[in-house]
């Protein structure tokens, strides 16, 4: 049953592992061939995975896990698919009905657990409630904000017979406002009528919105000359090759986009939600705007920054909304201001903030990431995952994403061991793709058993880690903040890449010289098959630019100058 | 459903509305939650309030309507406007929550609670605690020659009243039901 509705959900691929609570399910799986079942080789990496197979295809994603042990290991990747807005369905077993409470062998209370990291769970007790309750749960991943969901199937359940329901038959009192109220609409269009320092900032919203979103956003923009900039969810909405494009913003966003959002008199914020990395000291953030927010979850608005137009809704609806009101309203903006507006961003823009230098004979992570950036920027079909850390942000800053679903990180809830799996979920949904995994070494070990996976199914994954043989934002964190002592931020007792990658039948690079980079790089993408490149780097490389904690956005830093003593004690405690 | 038929809250929209939303003042408010009646769906509304560091002064839940599944929480809660604004929206988001309804931004609502008082003593005591109970209109409904339980009904600021007055008479026991509320009038 379980598997004719995955099948009526145009479901193709599930990624799970078995285990004694979920035989009956993999006795069906094995039955068939409409699904492809994948292995992974930990819990965890099927749900990242999934989380990497949604996001690149914009379908709701499927894991399928054992009671106990393995809906425990499910649990970082649903916090993490719930924080970055993922749409995924978590089928996981359960002990027989009779037995629950009982404290049986690999019973956990699993909707009690995730009952906090999911968007909604539910356990099914009854076999006739199976086929609704799973439609209803691809209905609520997928509607509103789109988020994970899960469905504890306890063994008897799944072993007993009920009469089926089509996915038709679906009836959920869940249904989420997606039209957007006309009267704020009006009111931001009269807004983007008068905005002399008007921005843009968008945010995953705009990628869940769908492709229709992003090109309604693309005409937006381009019709009203405003400049844009996006969160670390929201790159690829917008082309990084389009010439309103400021680079991302935040923390460690570039110093135009943060400049311009510190002194606009406009914010238009589209499907973001005023992350802290985002907005840096509250009461100082963008002080002289005003502020739209357009979000199709009612608590995002006035949750961190209060807003002054606030529009519910999907964003592909509004924007459509706004661009019709707006062109009929005379397509009217404040052209000889803007243009004042622009003068002032390409005075920022000759900062040039991502300067550093590659010098010597070791290899600066930005110079490699810029390598790999300028060898595959050409390729439509370059996706790109990351893991957490130092070289998440410098892959963000150095590589341009021209279209939305190309860029894959773990943005919310930062999960170290995000990217290897997520890149396996996004290899399998774009067979003939170039999928690469931009690492740290740490963030890459955490989840490394997927090799085993990328191997069995023969998935060309490319793993590009950074290795500077620390936590590097670990690192920076203690450089600037806790008089560099390093404690525990180093990466002791590495493994060999490049015959860890021989061990599981895969191919292994190593390169520390800049003058074989390109060539090392090549030789990667060339390769058919899963490969793991080992690049050295420079080990104590910072990140920048950067907004300490608790400071605004024009309190930026920019490179190596003093950064001593620069967070005070307030800005300490926040992380 | 007629039971169920609760005034709809005033929005963000509302020209009624006029607190701002970012300001230090602490209120306090009670809302009407309407939930799909199934097992664990106080659990998602307790653990909004816990994991997200609200306040819950009282809480009741029961069920409301038995053919459409639905059960009626009501929470008292105190926070700035803007925290306020935040548990109404975060409770909406949940997928089992029907209906939100805050009653004291929607306009005037009556609130109401039971609570069982267990008062002990003798001699001048006893005729004073009657004496109390009749001012209070409480009812006695249990007693023996040394004690007697009193159920009170009203606001909870008249049942604290009720409860400071009975405390150096020889109140040893109390129970509360939490506030119960409805908006007035008929809509």
């Amino acid at each position: 049953m379980v598997v004719q509705a995955l099948i009526d959900q145009g479901v193709d691929t599930v990624f799970g592992y078995p285990g004694g609570a979920v035989l009956p399910i993999y006795d069906e799986i094995f039955q068939q061939n409409s699904i492809k079942h994948v292995l992974v080789r930990h819990e965890q990496g099927a749900i990242h995975a999934a989380e990497g197979y949604a996001r690149s295809t914009g379908k709701v994603g499927v894991a399928l896990v054992t009671s106990g042990p393995g809906a425990t290991n499910a649990v970082t990747g649903l916090t993490d698919a719930l924080m970055d807005s993922i749409p995924l369905v978590v089928f996981s077993g359960q002990v027989p009905t009779f037995m629950i409470g009982s404290d049986a062998f690999q019973e956990a209370d699993t909707v009690g657990i995730t009952r906090p990291c999911t968007k909604h769970n539910w356990l099914v007790k009854d076999t006739a409630a199976l086929s609704g309750t799973i439609h209803e749960a691809f209905h609520v991943a997928a509607s509103g904000r789109p988020g994970p969901v899960l469905i504890d199937v306890p063994k008897d359940v799944q072993f007993a017979s009920a009469k089926y329901t089509g996915p038709k038959a679906m009836t959920s009192h869940y249904q989420p406002q997606v039209k957007g109220d006309i009267e704020g609409i009006t009111d931001l269009v009269a807004a983007i009528e008068k905005a002399k320092k008007p921005i843009f900032y968008t945010g995953g919203g705009v990628i869940n919105s769908g492709p229709a979103a992003s090109q309604l956003l693309r005409e937006l923009v381009e019709a009203t000359g405003f400049p844009i900039t996006s969160t670390l969810m929201g790159l690829g909405a917008y082309p990084a090759s389009g010439d309103k494009w400021l680079g991302m913003l935040g923390m460690h966003g570039l110093y135009e986009a943060n400049m311009a959002m510190h002194d606009c008199d406009l914010m238009i914020n589209i499907g973001a939600r005023f992350d802290d990395r985002i907005t840096g000291r509250i009461d100082a953030f963008s002080p002289k705007s005003k502020k739209v927010h357009i979000d199709i979850d009612p608590s995002s608005i006035n949750k961190v920054i209060q807003t002054d137009i606030a529009i519910i809704g999907d964003v592909g609806h509004v924007l459509e909304d706004v661009l019709k009101v707006w062109k009929s309203r005379g397509r009217k903006t404040e052209r000889e201001a803007l243009a004042g507006w622009w003068d002032q961003i390409g005075e920022w823009r000759k900062v040039n903030c991502l300067a550093y230098a590659q010098e010597g004979n070791t290899i600066r992570p930005q110079y490699a990431l810029e390598r790999l950036e300028a060898l595959t920027k050409d390729r439509k079909d370059r996706f790109i995952c990351t893991e957490v850390g130092q070289h998440q942000m410098w892959a963000a800053q150095f590589m341009g994403f021209d279209d939305p679903n190309h860029w894959m990180t773990s943005g919310g809830l930062g999960t170290m061991g995000y990217g290897f799996p997520a890149s396996i979920g996004v290899q399998l949904a774009h067979p003939d793709a170039l999928v690469i995994n931009v690492a740290g070494e740490a963030s890459w070990l955490m989840n490394m058993q997927e090799m085993g996976t990328a191997v069995q199914y023969r998935l060309p994954v490319k793993q590009f880690i950074l290795n500077n043989e620390r936590l590097g934002m670990v690192r920076q964190w203690q450089e600037l903040l806790h008089g560099e002592r390093y404690s525990s931020s180093w990466s002791e007792a590495l493994p060999d890449f490049v015959k860890l990658a021989e061990a599981f039948g895969a191919k292994g690079i190593q390169c520390h010289d800049p003058a074989d980079l390109d060539d090392a790089i090549m030789e990667m993408l060339n390769h058919d098959g899963p490969v793991i490149f080992d690049c050295l780097v420079e080990k104590h490389e910072n990140c920048f630019p950067m907004i300490p904690s608790g400071k605004a956005h024009n309190e930026m830093l920019l490179g190596e100058a003093e950064t001593q003593g620069v967070i005070d004690s307030k800005g300490s405690v926040l992380v | 459903m007629s039971a169920l038929k609760i005034k709809k809250g005033s929005t963000s929209h509302s020209a009624y509305n006029l607190r701002p939303t970012f300001s230090d003042h602490e209120e306090r408010h009670t809302l009407a939650v309407l939930v799909e009646n199934e097992p664990g769906v106080l659990a998602r509304v307790i653990g909004l309030f816990s994991g997200r560091g609200y306040n819950i002064e009282s809480l009741t839940v029961a069920e409301v309507d038995h053919t459409g599944h639905l059960s009626r929480i009501t929470i008292v809660t105190t926070g700035t406007p803007q925290v306020i604004n935040q548990i109404t929206a975060q409770l909406g988001r949940i997928v089992s929550v029907h209906e939100v309804h805050d009653l004291t931004v929607a306009g005037r609502s009556v609130e109401r609670e039971l609570a069982l008082f267990k008062v002990t003593g003798k001699g001048e005591d006893r005729v004073e605690a009657l004496r109390l109970a009749d001012v209070f209109r409480a009812s006695v409904v249990d007693s023996t020659l040394e004690s007697f339980v009193f159920e009170i009904t009203g606001t909870p600021e008249k049942i604290d009243a009720f409860a400071d007055l009975m405390r150096p008479i020889g109140l040893v026991e109390m129970a509360r039901t939490g506030v119960a509320a409805l908006s007035r009038g008929a809509a």
